[in-house]
């Protein structure tokens, strides 16, 4: 697409579509901003954390004398210390009534249960001293057996994470339509049906993988505390530090400064942000962590994890008459914030945008000895979505019927907006027709098609595979009420206010914290229209509590529905307030001015106006305004959603299948969104382009791999593969436009579009190439030894070795737990 | 992450080197271009007590002709290889190899004697060295000596180098004849080291193949030569049939790892589409 800065010439242009450039991106990019870990105070001190290089076991002894000795370092402590006033890492979403929480220390006390985990902190008077003292930290542990297969850990007899539950399952979760009746019942469905397809589909484990690492400072002042950290959820932390420590609310500010990046990583409250405010409480300074690459990969929450047994009825003539679904969801080792709460979100869009009449969900959250699970961008969706799309190929294969037939003849029709689905949630608004068409022309599907053709029949080494996702996503997180009947501990509103300056400048203060989606442009998009005033004129501020007090922050493509809303809202109230003032100035009636381009003008008398930047100033000084109102045209509003929107898109990608190899090639990939109306197009683009890179990353390169002793292998970017520009297509998109009827603006999300529909695509584009060489599943990510595997030896290319990469000096150690290991002496010369 | 403390030399010539060298006591590392040094410190991998900098010695850089041979400095860096119109004209091979390194920054930072004394099996230069006969001149407290490729890389991260020696240049024989030459890697992203790659130089006579030299990297704990497929082609037709024949013996003799991008047999099964395909272009077919 274009980058056009210039707006129409006659009437002033909208601001609302215009594809601004972000005015957040040059102090973002060049970094003259405030990144956390840029923050130093007086007397700073630095924390280190001695790291667990063993994934289960108890901790029979720890000798921190040596570090307590070493040059500047101030404070040693271990988990026994810090037992009393820790608390536990809190989990809001408790899925099931019965659902089992074995607590979450921050720092371990007697035993670990993933490798990474805090045994020891240090506390320096400088990062390299209590980095030095780490290595001095002597940690005795008796090995425990580490329970790392999902399914083994649910057998019968399996070892247990925690001894002192009964079994590895925290919770057993259901969604039944026919018992909620929002279906028919789903096993006479089965029995009923001609046609049966059953599939174990895998959601390997991946790390969020943000480009700013965690980072956090906490200054203590008197019995106040602030703490900076590089949070999605400013808000969210402190009540829930709060809670934790006992420090009470309102001696507690959190400040999400620019923060570079979370993808739901930082939709946390993690253990180091409650350490630092346990050691800045107890040594009465400032205290600060910031993580290494390493420990980000192994002990930052991990995402997906989720072993699939689906299962689709339908007729033979290609209906489908249900769905079945059994999982088993990687929990780790503990409950972090929403960990059990994941799936349940993914439980409701498995139906995808198709008319199943009958439908159940069940998971079982099961414990693991691997870092949690958490949010990550879809957190459940993507699970979802990869589940259905790829089980409609299946059917497809089964039936013999193309895939795209099979999907057309189920989708939900344009006119059947709004629609209720088999899980009882109603889809706002769209047209897959629309989108699919868009779509094929945009990928040359015809063409493409022929070409596969050819290659099948002249047995090329490299062969064509086109897939398909037509996918629907839940946004817009979420109406409040909703979250309640799952059980979720807050709302899913948002707050916003807008503060008119004295010189008609406008400072809007949003709840909804930023970390990169570019929410100060689009948001001065939106003011700039509903005020009429310039979008120069627009300043957003964003992510402290005290100067922003409420909100619920990012995550879920919530900001612009749910935030924007309240923006929205807020403005239209400081334009009711200016009208009461402007009629009083103009001397003439409310009913008889109209506000357009800034202005109150007051209707059939040319010339009598008043610009809502000069009532600014006017209640500023407050000498001439009406009796009956207070001198302020500053308004607050809070929105709160009654339904959640759901933007849709088709997705194709075409794909060279290298037979010899086994490797496979984007050849081509397009896709339609429509995610409601456009705020700013070149945002929507973006999210769309980084969305598609995560979620073709998920089917082709990343994976978060454990040994079989429980040490994450991909410890390091050699190893985590995490794509570049260079490794990925070019990407053809368009839109189509269906607006969101829940709310003023129009918009129904857009931040997990590309992550959540691409993966199945991808997956199903490899498998259409190589289909016919008796392929019917590969494994993810699709390394090219799985792909040449699956080809030539069967199956779906089978586990992968667990050793790192010998590049590099076999950088996938542990060394950030400090741990010396025969690599440290490694010969050769560099 | 912060690397462990450590002494620092910056010389600025070879004896200066040699001496900062000999004075740096029992575990002294030559930073060249620092792209695999300076992360493995970073991770506490490696914890040297003396790093000798050696990115001030200007004598070890660029590239000029001795006779027969080309003579690469070893500070010479991966871009100026790239750029070089000597190296371009008569070892084309090494320009190749050397544009698939890493990413731009690395290779301006990187160098081409650095990235060989490194000796890591999964990094592309050591297979082409050997592909192409180099020999390796070290500098040491008693003079310099003279190293061929078979012999220069010992194991895994391991050369000929001794302790107190440093290397200063690599010469590269001129290849005369009708010589074609191919870099064939296969990694999984553009910025990842070599899961397996082949080097091949093919000389072409009267529609035969005259001779083939074929390097293999990350088939082992070194770099290795495809002997038995060398010994297949030579004076074989240059047919697709022929080079296909003679590259399914190209793993014979290899012992490689088992790692996430690969298992042993797998990769003993790409060294031969790799090789089929260095050779084939390599050939002009």
């Amino acid at each position: 697409m274009t980058v056009t800065e210039d707006a129409a010439t006659l009437a002033p242009a909208k601001e609302v579509g215009q594809p601004r450039r972000r005015k957040e991106d040059a102090r973002l990019i060049t970094g003259r901003t405030t990144w956390t870990d840029n923050m130093v105070l007086p007397g700073m001190l630095h924390l280190a954390v001695v790291r667990s290089p063993v994934a289960h076991a108890r901790i029979t002894g720890i000798d921190v004398s040596a570090a307590q000795q070493a040059p500047n370092v101030v404070a040693v402590y271990t988990g026994r210390d810090l037992a009393e006033e820790q608390g536990s890492i809190p989990c809001a979403w408790p899925v099931t009534a019965d659902m089992v929480n074995p607590g979450h220390p921050s720092i371990a006390v007697d035993q670990v249960n993933h490798v990474g985990e805090a045994v020891a902190i240090v506390v320096g008077r400088s990062k390299v001293a209590a980095t030095d003292a780490v290595e001095l930290v002597d940690v005795d542990y008796e090995l425990l057996p580490p329970v790392l297969d999902l399914e083994e850990a649910v057998a019968d007899g399996a070892d247990l994470v925690h001894d002192q539950l009964e079994s590895n399952t925290s919770y057993h979760f259901v969604f039944d339509a026919g018992e909620a009746g929002t279906g028919t019942d789903t096993e006479q469905a089965f029995a009923d049906a001609e046609v049966v397809v059953s599939r174990r589909l895998v959601q390997q484990r991946l790390i969020p993988a943000f480009m700013e690492p965690r980072s956090v400072v906490v200054q203590p002042q008197g019995d106040n505390y602030t703490m900076w950290s590089a949070t999605q959820v400013p808000h969210v932390l402190r009540v829930m530090a709060a809670m934790v420590t006992g420090i009470p609310e309102h001696k507690l500010r959190v400040v999400a400064p620019d923060v570079g990046g979370g993808f739901g990583g930082k939709l946390q409250v993690n253990p180091e942000e409650i350490l630092c405010l346990l050691l800045a409480r107890r040594l009465g300074k400032p205290v600060k962590w910031t993580e290494t690459r390493s420990e980000s990969l192994m002990a930052a929450h991990h995402g997906r994890g989720q072993v699939q047994f689906i299962d689709i009825a339908a007729d033979r003539e290609g209906n489908v008459k249900g769905l079945r679904v059994r999982l088993l969801a990687d929990m780790g080792a503990y409950l972090r914030l929403i960990t059990p709460g994941v799936p349940a979100l993914g439980a409701f869009m498995f139906p995808g945008i198709y008319k199943f009449p009958a439908y159940r969900f069940e998971c079982d959250g099961v414990f693991t000895n691997k870092v949690p699970t958490d949010a990550y961008r879809g957190a459940g969706r993507p699970e979802a979505t990869f589940a259905v799309e790829r089980i409609m190929d299946e059917l497809a294969v089964e039936l013999g019927m193309d895939p795209l037939e099979l999907r057309r003849k189920n989708w939900i029709k344009a006119e059947e907006f709004p629609f209720t689905t088999v899980a009882g949630l109603e889809y706002d608004s769209g047209d897959y027709e629309q989108a699919t068409q868009k779509a094929l022309e945009l990928l040359g599907y015809d063409e493409l098609r022929a070409e596969q053709k050819r290659r099948r029949e002249s047995n090329d080494p490299v062969q064509l595979g086109i897939g398909f996702s037509t996918f629907t996503e839940m946004c817009g997180l979420a109406p409040s009420r909703v979250l309640g009947s799952l059980s979720y501990g807050a709302g899913g509103w948002e707050s916003a206010s807008i503060r008119m300056l004295p010189t008609g400048k406008v400072e809007v203060v949003t709840g909804s914290t930023p970390h990169g989606q570019g929410h100060e442009t689009a948001w001065s998009q939106l003011v700039a229209d509903q005020l009429g005033v310039p979008f120069e004129d627009v300043e957003v501020l964003h992510g402290d509590t005290a100067v922003a007090p409420r909100g619920m922050d990012t995550y879920g493509s919530r900001s612009l529905v749910v935030g924007g809303t309240a923006v929205v809202k807020a403005a239209e109230k400081v334009v009711a307030k200016a009208r009461k003032v402007a009629a009083h100035l103009l001397e003439a009636s409310e009913d008889d001015l109209e506000f357009a381009d800034g202005k109150f003008a007051v209707r059939g008398t040319p010339g009598a106006s008043v610009g809502i930047q000069e009532i600014a100033l006017a209640v500023f000084a407050a000498h001439n305004y009406p009796e009956d109102v207070e001198p302020s045209i500053d308004a607050e509003a809070t929105f709160d959603p009654v339904n959640f929107s759901f933007p849709h898109g088709t997705h194709l990608c075409a794909m060279d299948v290298d037979t010899d190899t086994g490797m496979v090639k984007i050849r081509k990939y397009a896709c339609v969104d429509d995610v409601g109306t456009i705020v700013n197009p070149l945002i929507v683009e973006g999210q769309i382009h980084g969305g598609l890179a995560q979620g073709i990353a998920q089917a082709l390169y990343e994976e978060a791999v454990y040994d079989a002793d429980g040490n994450l292998t991909t410890g390091s970017f050699v190893d985590y593969l995490v794509p570049s520009a260079a490794d990925l297509p070019h990407f053809d998109t368009a839109n189509t436009v269906h607006v969101a009827p829940g709310n003023p603006i129009g918009a129904k999300g857009v931040g997990e579009a590309g992550c959540i529909a691409s993966t199945p695509a991808v997956v199903n584009a490899a498998l259409d190439a190589v289909r016919h060489l008796g392929v019917s599943d590969i494994l993810m990510p699709l390394t090219p030894e799985r792909v040449w595997r699956a080809i030539h030896q069967g199956g779906d290319g089978g586990d992968r070795a667990t050793a790192g990469t010998n590049a590099y000096g076999g950088a996938q150690t542990e060394s950030t737990a400090g741990v010396s290991t025969p690599a440290s002496s490694l010969g050769g010369d560099r | 992450m912060i690397p462990a403390p450590f002494q620092y030399a910056r010389p600025t010539t070879v004896d200066e080197a040699l001496q900062a060298i000999a004075e740096g006591g029992e575990d002294v590392k030559i930073l060249a271009g620092g792209q695999s040094l300076i992360p493995v410190m970073r991770l506490r991998l490696a914890a040297p007590e003396t790093v000798v900098d050696i990115t001030r010695v200007g004598e070890l850089r660029g590239v000029r002709e001795d006779g027969d041979a080309l003579v690469i400095g070893a500070m010479t860096t991966h871009h100026d290889v790239i750029t070089d119109p000597l190296i371009a004209q008569y070892a084309p091979l090494v320009a190749e190899a050397t544009e698939t390194v890493a990413d731009r920054q690395v290779r301006y930072r990187g160098t081409f004697g650095g990235a060989l004394a490194h000796a890591d099996p999964a990094g592309d230069l050591p297979a082409v060295a050997l592909a192409l006969d180099a020999e390796f001149v070290i500098a040491g407290p008693g003079g310099r000596r003279t190293v061929p490729a078979a012999d220069f890389f010992v194991d895994y991260l391991t050369t000929a180098l001794e302790e107190g020696e440093l290397l200063v240049e690599i010469r590269v024989p001129k290849l005369t004849g009708q010589w074609g030459m191919r870099y064939e890697k296969f990694n999984r992203v553009a910025q990842a080291w070599s899961i397996v790659a082949v080097a091949a130089a093919v000389r072409r006579e009267d529609g035969h193949i005259a001779e083939a030299r074929i390097g293999l990297t990350n088939m082992g704990p070194t770099p290795l030569r495809a002997r038995a497929t060398e010994a297949a082609l030579a004076g074989a037709d240059a047919t697709p049939e022929a080079i296909a024949s003679a590259a399914r013996q190209a793993a014979e003799g290899t012992s490689p790892s088992s790692d996430l991008n690969a298992q042993a047999d797998y990769r003993e099964h790409l060294v031969q589409v790799l090789t089929r395909r260095a050779v084939s272009a390599a050939a002009g077919l």
